[in-house]
């Protein structure tokens, strides 16, 4: 066996393309549930954390902390295999969204609280001086401010979070990775998992390029402000 | 020149009491431990001119501060165009839209053309449609002379003209009174007499006008008080000639002696 018919058989990556395909498709969809799920979720959770109540803000420091901290495998498995046993049955795409959103809300959470915190005060004062109420002052002022600072380092975070999506063939979600390893038993040859590299990779290098373009832009950005 | 300027005002005689947009009663404030305003008793009337002064700490920028609630007080009363200064959030907003206030840093928004900073607040808080608040924008751009920056960013505008829009932002919430805390101390001195003279016409057009400012010639120029604090209180308060000619204070004396370096 020659090493191109082992790892690149032209012919067995096209028998199984159609699965693969089917692969990066459920991986992309799972991985824009979580960015944008997550993403919102933790711009409210930085919020509650900056600005609600003392007990509000206490919750949410303790909902960060625990989802930086806790692995997301172990938190995926918690969900999909442990939740059952209390009535609650997701499916595997709905408990990948879910651990991976979680994971993904809290991190976002604090970038954007650091890009708040980095915004002068004279700003919000200035919004007050002017009558704005908090609410607007929030929308219009903060947040857009914020979101500058936030992009590189909130990019680069949805970048890592896409990564993690190959977790969820742990549960049998028929994500790319698990329809490549799927696929190699089916032919009983490994073209397949580097096919899905490869598909990883198409998919992943420009987001990487884009994240040091961002990093890049927006330094010289702020200098210039 | 003094007596010429003093003419133009056309100073008249003390108003009657209910003249009095900013009353403030016995006002106290302490920053944790420190006491950072002291009894202070202060009466505005319509259409007068205040020039603030005294030492660096000595309470100027918490007293204007505490006139639109950026900063809370302890004790005393604070009453602005009939409305007492509470916790309540409904008076403290209706409190802030008739008092416009400009900063030392200009504290323009970044991400916002000059117009959309004009804009931004009637929009929200008056409800306008973006056309008239965008036509009274332009109003007030051309009246503090940069109606061609108006689609620039801020961070585009020098100094001078970045404080000018700052001003001309305010006066879009069509203010009663208008605070300003140094607004040309972090200008290049080229750049201040742009920014005085814009302030000097507002006063010219009758707006009452609270000026924290070490510019003595804009005092002598428009002022109808000038105000002397030190360690949190009031130690001074005459009209400009008095004031620059026999303060009565010595403390002020010396600060005199120190801005008008003689
Ligand atoms: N947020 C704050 N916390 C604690 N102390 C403050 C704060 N703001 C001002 N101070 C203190 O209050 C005093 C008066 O400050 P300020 O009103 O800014 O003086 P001025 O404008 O006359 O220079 C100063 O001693 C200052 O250190
Ligand atoms: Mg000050």
């Amino acid at each position: 066996m020659d090493f191109v018919s082992t790892f690149l058989n032209v012919e067995v990556i096209l028998r199984v393309y159609p699965m693969l395909l089917k692969g990066i498709g459920n991986t992309v969809a799972l991985a824009s549930a979580t960015i944008v799920g997550g993403g919102v979720a933790g711009v409210l959770i930085c919020l509650v954390r900056l600005y609600a109540p003392k007990v509000f803000r206490g919750l949410a420091i303790a909902y960060i902390d625990l989802f930086r901290a806790i692995p997301i495998l172990v938190l995926l498995v918690i969900i999909y295999y442990a939740l059952p046993f209390v009535g609650i049955r997701l499916n595997a795409f709905m408990a990948a969204t879910l651990a991976l959103g979680l994971v993904f809300s809290s991190f976002t959470a604090e970038v954007f609280r650091a890009g708040i915190q980095a915004i002068p005060r004279g700003q919000t004062e200035a919004a007050a001086a002017l009558g704005l109420s908090f609410p607007v002052t929030i929308w219009r002022i903060v947040l857009p401010q914020a979101f500058r600072i936030a992009i590189p380092p909130h990019t680069s975070n949805a970048v890592a979070i896409a990564k993690d999506t190959s977790l969820a063939s742990v549960v049998a979600m028929p994500d790319l990775l698990k329809q490549a390893t799927d696929a190699q038993a089916l032919t009983a040859n490994p073209s397949p998992l580097i096919a899905a590299a490869i598909m990883y990779l198409i998919v992943l290098l420009p987001a990487v390029r884009l994240v040091s373009y961002l990093e890049e832009r927006f330094r010289n950005d702020g200098k210039a402000a | 020149m003094n007596d010429r300027s003093a003419q133009a005002r056309g100073r008249t005689a003390p108003a009657a009491q209910d003249d009095a947009v900013i009353r403030i009663s016995g006002l106290n404030k302490w920053y944790g431990a420190y006491h950072a305003l002291r009894d202070i008793d202060l009466t505005v009337r319509k259409g007068e001119r205040i020039v603030i002064c005294g030492p660096s700490g000595s309470g100027k920028s918490t007293l204007v501060r505490c006139i639109n609630a950026l900063e809370t007080h302890q004790g005393g009363t604070i009453d602005v165009v009939g409305t007492r200064l509470t916790d309540d959030l409904k008076d403290v907003g209706r409190i802030r839209t008739e008092v416009g206030m400009c900063f030392q840093q200009f504290n323009l928004f970044p991400h916002l053309t000059v117009l959309e900073n004009c804009t931004l607040a009637p929009r929200w808080t008056r409800r306008q449609s973006k056309r008239d608040a965008e036509a009274e924008a332009m109003h007030f751009l051309n009246k503090v002379r940069i109606p061609d920056q108006a689609n620039k960013y801020p961070g585009q505008l020098s100094g001078g003209q970045q404080q000018r829009v700052a001003i001309a932002r305010a006066l879009c919430m069509k203010p009663r009174i208008m605070l300003f805390d140094e607004p040309t101390s972090a200008l290049d001195p080229e750049m201040i007499k742009e920014v005085l003279d814009t302030m000097v016409e507002l006063a010219r057009d009758g707006m009452t006008m609270l000026c924290v400012t070490h510019e003595m010639g804009f005092a002598r120029k428009v002022a109808d008080r000038v105000i002397f604090m030190d360690a949190g209180a009031i130690v001074e308060e005459s009209d400009p000639e008095t004031f620059f000619s026999a303060a009565r204070n010595a403390r002020t004396r010396q600060f005199l002696s120190q801005v008008l370096g003689h």
